[in-house]
């Protein structure tokens, strides 16, 4: 066993970018799921968040207007789940999958014609002073900018979660839509904003693989990282700081399997690979039953 | 994509209305079961230019369809199966993992014949066919070993099974031979198309000081990792797998191996019309020209490159075989005598080779 070649700081460091894409997705998600609605699709608007991104970016050779696009066809896609649940009134389990499913049609559909190309360069930031310091400068501080702005999402959800009007209106309406409504909040508008939010999270995760990550687009580029944000919704019992935690545990592990290997220690790599979905269901178990929002899932309708 | 050739294939047999071509044959069908999507880069993007070929030869005499993105296992079945009821005559099946289901389905349809690529399952009406890509890792580990300043060299594997390992044993052995300080670190992505995964492992391999990635997974995603790594300040160079990926050229992309089944397809594809079919079991190398090596570019030193092309020459006329002894097995044990090279078959032939050479550090996963 050699554990001298893999170097913890840069290990630390690339667990950060690792856990990002799913980060943003997470993020997103927890506040659709906050607000009372279940949405299955994260791995569609995901992927297409990752192509139309991917073919912006190219087109204009700025990776940022990629991210813009990203995060507006996420939300578009986003929209059209919430036109169907909340207007419509669909399963929204159905509804979500369905999504999904169309997702990564539309997207291998969209991305002939790009497949093998390269992204635009995104440098990585290099703040002055904190990136100098020993360590810790280079595993916080020497990153991309969109490393920094999933950490500020996460921080931003959780003020308006926890500080403002807004969102305690958003809580009131995922933990009891008809008490909300009896209060006059508008149930269905929160929802669809949420729904848009969450949308464009996704995008911005997709987007972040196909730009930054790898970087370039091929089809199945997300491969289940959208399940992956599902299940770190429910590991943070939907709370924005565990899902910080959650996202770098699952970000972690990938990055460390990978390390442990080219380190030639033979561990076999399948229980690494597991340890986060079985930590979700440990936690899903030890859980409290009730730190569920109460109308998660349900379906709203005015006239009951 | 398969929707738009069966309704095209619809469309062409309602205009023929089932009647024969004019010179009285129907069209022989040829069917391709891909794992990637066909715009992999590498390996499907290669079986595809097979098929592209076959068309272009026969034209109108075949009728040729696909399927992508076919995953390894039971749901490989139901898409030859499906194949076959439409009438296919001749099913290419590109990987390992349809091995089994080649042969399951080819039972129940005795009349059609099956080509596995990669495999050794033969049967009355499924053939064999492989190439014999260890010869071109030679010559990347050849190259590979003179160029990198780190000595580590890092290997991105899909599956423990032979023709990976022969390729990591054979890159490694003239690695070794110019390089005597270098040292593989392998990772296994068991995967052969996850292109997130690909551009982690390469990352990773990176990191851990790795200035040569070589790879055997088809995703192109390894190389612009790598490019991505050299725009921020590092040195790294690729090899491309299966495809060229000229697009990756002059670096990181320093050379590939180009699989090129076209030859071989338009054969096998003749030998069905002519009736002259036969299961044959076929393991073609740089002689025939089914594995070829892509341009060496010019960031690669001019006696490096000279060296390097005497070897593809040799290789090539059969004067010389890549694993030649004196090669001891990785726990000391002799495998191949000095002068000796390795048989196909048999105990410890190349055709179910499980073990890595003497010098490789880590373990062949179980």
């Amino acid at each position: 066993m050699d554990f001298g070649s893999i170097n913890p700081i840069l290990l630390l460091a690339s667990l950060m970018v690792a856990a990002t894409p799913i980060l943003l997705a997470a993020i997103g998600e927890l506040v659709v799921e906050r607000a009372g609605v279940l949405n299955l699709g994260v791995e569609g608007m995901m992927i297409v968040g990752s192509v139309l991104g991917f073919v912006a970016a190219i087109g204009t050779g700025n990776a940022w207007v990629g991210f813009g696009v990203a995060a507006v066809a996420g939300a578009g896609l986003a929209l059209m789940f919430g036109i169907l649940t909340q207007y419509l009134l669909t399963n929204q389990v159905a509804s979500g999958l369905a999504l999904t499913l169309f997702g990564l049609g539309l997207a291998a559909l969209l991305g002939q014609g790009y497949l093998g190309t390269k992204a635009p360069s995104f440098p990585d930031l290099h703040i002055p002073v904190l990136g100098d310091i020993p360590v810790i400068g280079p595993i916080v501080f020497q990153h991309d900018p969109m490393v920094y702005i999933g950490l500020a999402i996460v921080a931003g959800v959780w003020w308006f979660l926890n500080k403002t009007r807004g969102g305690l209106v958003l809580r009131a309406v995922g933990e009891n839509h008809e008490a909300a409504h009896a209060l006059g909040y508008h149930v269905i508008r929160t929802r669809l904003l949420a729904i848009m939010f969450g949308g464009a999270c996704a995008g911005l995760g997709g987007a972040y693989l196909s730009i930054v990550r790898v970087p370039t687009y091929a089809e199945g580029l997300t491969a289940g990282a959208g399940w992956i944000a599902l299940a770190i919704v429910v590991f943070a019992s939907w709370k924005p700081g565990r899902l910080l935690i959650g996202a770098y545990l699952f970000g972690g592990v990938t990055v460390l399997q990978l390390n442990l290997q080219a380190a030639g220690v033979a561990i076999p790599v399948e229980y690494l690979s597991m340890s986060p979905y079985i930590a979700t269901i440990l936690v899903l178990v030890i859980m409290s039953a009730g730190s569920a929002p109460g109308s998660l899932g349900k379906t709203f309708h005015a006239s009951r | 994509m398969l929707r738009r050739t069966l309704l095209a294939s619809a469309a062409a047999t309602a205009m023929i209305g089932g009647a024969a071509l004019a010179d009285g044959h129907e069209p022989v069908k040829v069917g391709f079961v891909y794992v990637g999507p066909i715009g992999d880069g590498g390996w499907t993007y290669e079986h595809h230019q097979g098929l592209l070929a076959v068309q272009e030869e026969f034209g109108d005499a075949v009728e040729t369809v696909f399927v992508e993105s076919v995953p390894e296992g039971p749901d490989a079945e139901r898409v030859m199966t499906q194949m076959a009821l439409e009438g296919a005559d001749l099913i290419f099946t590109t990987s390992f993992g349809y091995m089994d289901p080649t042969i399951n389905v080819a039972a129940k349809f005795p009349d059609v014949r099956f080509e596995h690529a990669t495999g050794y399952k033969q049967a009355d009406n499924v053939s064999v066919y492989s190439a014999r890509f260890y010869e071109g890792r030679a010559v990347q580990g050849h190259i590979a070993g003179q160029m990198t300043e780190s000595n580590i060299i890092g290997y991105i594997a899909s599956f423990p099974i032979p023709e990976v390992i022969r390729g990591i044993n054979a890159a490694y052995i003239h690695a070794k031979e110019v390089n005597p300080d270098v040292e593989f670190k392998i990772i296994w992505a068991y995967t052969w198309f996850d292109p997130a995964k690909e551009a982690e492992a390469a990352n990773t391999l990176i990191e851990q000081g790795a200035d040569i990635i070589l790879q055997h997974t088809d995703s192109t995603a390894p190389q612009a990792a790598a490019e991505a790594a050299n725009e921020a300040g590092a040195t790294v160079y690729t090899f491309g797998q299966a495809s060229d990926m000229i697009e990756f050229a002059p670096a990181p992309r320093v050379s590939s191996i180009i699989d090129n089944w076209a030859p071989y397809y338009i054969e096998r594809t003749q030998a069905v019309i002519d009736g002259t079919w036969e299961s044959v079991s076929t393991w073609d190398g740089m002689d025939t020209g089914m594995v070829e090596i892509g341009e060496i570019t010019d960031a690669v030193p001019a006696d490096v490159k000279a060296s390097a092309e005497e070897m593809i020459a040799a290789i090539t006329a059969g004067e010389y075989h890549p694993f030649t002894g004196p090669i001891n097995k990785q726990d000391g044990s002799v495998w191949l005598a000095e002068g000796e090279t390795a048989a196909d078959y048999g105990d410890d032939g190349l055709a179910g080779l499980n073990f890595y050479v003497e010098g490789l550090t880590a373990e062949v996963p179980q």
